[in-house]
């Protein structure tokens, strides 16, 4: 009939994909983005994994408990009986020299707070995937990106996933970021609670030895374990001390990562077809205004702005995936000589009219340049509102209207907000 | 905007095994190389209350996250949400209806006030009464959206239920679902 007709008549997608060529060495499966976690965390096969095994808690834990139990992976896995004991567990079990995995989401990571400090001060590889949902109060489960923007300053690396492919892709990437020797940090893989957590979509699945062999082994720098060569772990260092030395040391590692989270990601695209820097551009070279986000959002933005750009509409879109470090050099070159950006935000800071974390931290990296692009700040989405076509539309309606106008009417804007 | 992307929306009662059938139709267009989004309606669900759920099914990748708000199918597996949940909300002229019901096509377009919309009914509660002994309607109207838009033929999709609810299910279960699939392929009628 007509509808089918037209599916498979269509051009498919491989015809389309530009840079991405076709690597057979993977199979396609449906699966929910949690599975697609969890399937990264069987191939990666972490020697400990500590994890919180009910709400706040997500699926990821849950089928990957089902993994140890069926004995498809060697982990240890320590069910402990809170998200802070959780996070304890990891950073004991990581300062012992094992490749240690946990994962959260909201009001776990909250509870979390006190030790990702400790986490990346300790210098610890861990890789933990948190599923973006909302901060009580109200009590709400859905989607915003409140939870791991409180964290943002934890001296943790944040990778954003746009669907189940990339946090798929994401967290095998982490493993290699967060242990190489230049950085040694612990990373978050963060992909959208229920959108993409919970929807089933097609995800390609590397074979795996062919992810092993990407992952490789952990050699740990240190080791509570290692007698021979003793170290002391989580010391008092007062006054007179190198706390302050430490810390400069993270924002080094941090200065690093920006060269091997490329590195890696070029690596990574090598064996699946999918390269991946810090973030994704679409058409921001001939572009006049733009659209940054982050999350599913952007994909449905980008969805709206190919579209916009095959009716010649001079629009572009950044895509950011790297949120710390944040690729602030890279972002303000990619943007310079553009009339206006609209940025989007899945979270506020409630600092009275500064708009969301992203375009705090965006408009803060286009001052230096010569000739600025207006910005305009849209914060959308909280505790998982939708974001549909038409608030896009809306959006880019005025970001248009600043551009050829030259002016901004409303700096920070709620979109999608009942008034 | 070009449509490359066909949308569906489930209407159904919690517990009448919608989700199992969007979930499922994904994975059958997986077989086709597909690209697809299956997604419950997030929320409690409860037993007996309407639900809904959603697929999104194309040639080509698929970047949309938002809500479906203009479905081009909507499946109704219980009628007793007819004159309940307005079921043709957003749906455009040319947009196809799939009913589960007794009624006649033309008897549900008066009902439903449908004008240009194509509308299909199949009786899945008699045919899931007569195939499992048990009132649930979901894989008889899997089979009834597979014949609507000729996704899959008949045996291929009964090939593709077999082997994935054959993980899940004793073989007399699949056997009864496949029995089930098969007859809504053939009860289905439209106008």
């Amino acid at each position: 009939m007509a509808i089918s007709n037209k599916l498979i008549n269509s051009q498919t997608n491989k015809e389309k994909t530009g840079n991405d060529k076709t690597i057979n060495n993977s199979k396609a499966v449906a699966i929910v983005g949690t599975d697609a976690v969890s399937e990264a965390m069987r191939q990666i096969n972490p020697d400990v994994v500590a994890a919180y095994p009910i709400t706040p808690q997500t699926a990821i834990v849950e089928s990957f408990s089902q993994l140890v139990a069926d004995g498809l992976v060697k982990t240890h896995m320590v069910t402990v009986e809170s998200e802070h004991s959780a996070m304890s567990a990891a950073i004991g079990a990581s300062a012992a020299g094992s490749r240690v995995m946990t994962c959260t989401s909201s009001q776990g990571l909250a509870y979390m707070w006190e030790l990702l400090y400790i986490a990346s001060g300790l210098r610890l590889p861990i890789v933990m995937p948190n599923v973006n949902r909302a901060l009580s109060a109200p009590i709400n489960i859905h989607c915003d990106h409140s939870d791991s923007m409180g964290a943002r300053d934890a001296g943790w690396i944040q990778i954003f996933s746009e669907n189940a492919q990339e946090a798929y892709d994401n967290t095998l990437q982490a493993i290699r970021i967060a242990e190489n020797p230049d950085i040694l940090l612990p990373v978050m893989v963060l992909l959208d609670g229920f959108i993409i957590s919970h929807a089933i979509e097609r995800v390609e699945i590397i074979d795996n030895d062919i992810v092993s062999k990407f992952v490789g082994d952990f050699n740990p720098p240190y080791s509570l374990l290692d007698s021979q060569n003793p170290v002391s772990v989580g010391t008092f260092d007062s006054l007179y001390g190198y706390f302050f030395e430490f810390k400069r040391q993270q924002e080094e590692a941090m200065l690093n990562a920006f060269k091997v989270i490329k590195d890696v990601g070029k690596e990574f695209g090598e064996i699946s077809g999918r390269h991946y820097g810090l973030f994704e551009s679409v058409g921001i070279e001939d572009a006049e205004f733009a659209i940054i986000a982050t999350g599913s959002a952007a994909g449905t933005i980008r969805h709206l702005v190919e579209d916009m750009r095959s009716r010649g509409i001079p629009i572009g879109m950044i895509k950011l995936r790297v949120y710390r470090p944040f690729p602030a050099k890279e972002l303000a070159e990619a943007l310079s000589g553009l009339k206006a950006v609209a940025v989007f935000d899945r979270s506020d800071t409630f600092a009275g009219n500064m708009g969301g974390p992203i375009f705090i931290e965006l408009r803060s990296s286009l001052y230096d340049l010569q000739q600025r692009p207006l910005a305009i700040n849209y914060i959308y989405g909280l505790g998982g509102r939708d974001l549909s076509i038409e608030l896009i539309e809306k959006a880019l309606g005025e970001l248009i209207d600043a551009a050829r106008s030259g002016q901004v009417k409303q700096t920070v804007n709620y979109l999608g907000l009942r008034e | 905007m070009a449509k490359d992307v066909m949308e569906i929306r489930w209407h159904a009662r919690g517990g009448q095994g919608a989700v199992t059938a969007a979930k499922t139709l994904a994975e059958m267009s997986l077989a086709k190389d597909m690209y697809f989004q299956a997604f419950p309606e997030y929320g409690p669900e409860r037993m007996g209350a309407p639900i809904q759920c959603f697929n999104r099914l194309s040639k080509k990748k698929i970047s949309t996250y938002c809500g479906i708000t203009q479905p081009d199918i909507v499946v109704v597996v219980d009628s007793s949400l007819l004159g309940v949940v307005d079921i043709t909300a957003g749906l455009s002229e040319d947009g196809i209806i799939i009913v589960n019901t007794t009624d006649e096509p033309k008897t549900v377009r008066k009902k439903l006030n449908l004008n240009e919309h194509k509308l299909f009914v199949v009786d899945a509660t008699h045919i899931s009464l007569k195939s499992l002994g048990r009132f649930m309607p979901n894989i008889p109207m899997l089979g009834a959206v597979l014949k609507v838009t000729g996704l899959l033929e008949k045996e291929e999709a009964a090939e593709f239920l077999s082997k994935s609810f054959s993980k899940k299910f004793s073989a007399k279960i699949v056997e009864k679902n496949i029995k089930a699939l098969k007859e809504a392929f053939g009860e289905v009628k439209g106008e």
